[in-house]
């Protein structure tokens, strides 16, 4: 059986899905027409890569009325980022909040 | 285990507030909270405790404790995804300096599976994730 890891490298492999999860990271959420309309294949053909990425946890899918809405998942990334790098940045964002709460501590 | 199986990460910081009240923000539940993640922590020597996020658990031990200069925990998480699990000790430590205090984080683990999770990787893909992570940081 394929594991978590593995179906993600998969789904992040292909060019073409990359640059859809890069655009929903930068847009945030955009319908399938949307995106369609960047992408530069059929519709089917977006559709069934948000498919993929969504079967990797990479994107949600949001049904309001007629339009599908996707959305990018950027936690699903985490196994895949360098582990000191990832947890470097997370204890300089925790410092940060530290630092804002010795400020509130003052007052 | 092997030197390339231990991942070690130290964040360092001037802050400019005394030790004690930085001692105070790292060791009571509901400021730990403020600052690091929902808890039930407590200053005891083998005091088990969780701290949770949104995304999960990290399961917590106190191993040592130096009041005002040193704090020892355990950080693991555990996962059905070895990709996700980790073993890891951080430890705070507090010096005194003119303008206030170095606060030194160390975090230590240890996870077998990072390298498995590389394997199959091309050369390419460590930095292509490095850059949509940095676009992802934008976003925050």
């Amino acid at each position: 059986m394929e594991s978590p890891t593995d179906i993600l490298f998969k789904a992040l492999a292909d060019p073409t899905r990359r640059a859809l999860f890069e655009r929903l990271c930068l847009d945030g959420e955009a319908t399938v027409g949307a995106l369609t309309a960047g992408a530069g294949i059929s519709q089917p053909a977006v559709s069934k890569h948000l498919g993929v990425l969504k079967q990797a946890g990479l994107v949600r899918d949001r049904h309001e009325g007629r339009q599908t809405h996707y959305r990018a998942q950027q936690r699903a990334l985490a196994p895949l980022v360098d582990w000191t790098g990832r947890m470097n940045r997370f204890w300089e964002a925790r410092f940060d909040d530290l630092e804002d709460l010795l400020k509130r501590m003052d007052q | 285990m092997t030197d390339t199986d231990v991942r070690r990460v130290t964040v360092e910081r001037e802050i400019p507030h005394p030790p004690e009240k930085i001692w105070r923000a790292l060791t009571t539940q509901h400021l730990v909270e403020e600052w690091l993640m929902k808890n039930d922590f407590a200053l005891d020597l083998g005091h088990r405790f969780q701290l949770s996020g949104d995304w999960g658990h990290v399961d917590c031990e106190i191993l040592d404790v130096d009041p005002g200069r040193s704090l020892s925990y355990s950080w693991n998480h555990a996962h059905d995804d070895p990709a996700y699990r980790l073993d890891s000790t951080i430890t705070f430590a507090l010096e005194p300096t003119a303008a206030g205090t170095l606060l030194r984080m160390e975090q230590v683990g240890f996870r077998p599976d990072q390298k498995q999770a590389f394997g199959g990787a091309q050369s390419g893909w460590k930095i292509h994730l490095e850059n949509l992570e940095k676009v992802v940081a934008t976003l925050d």
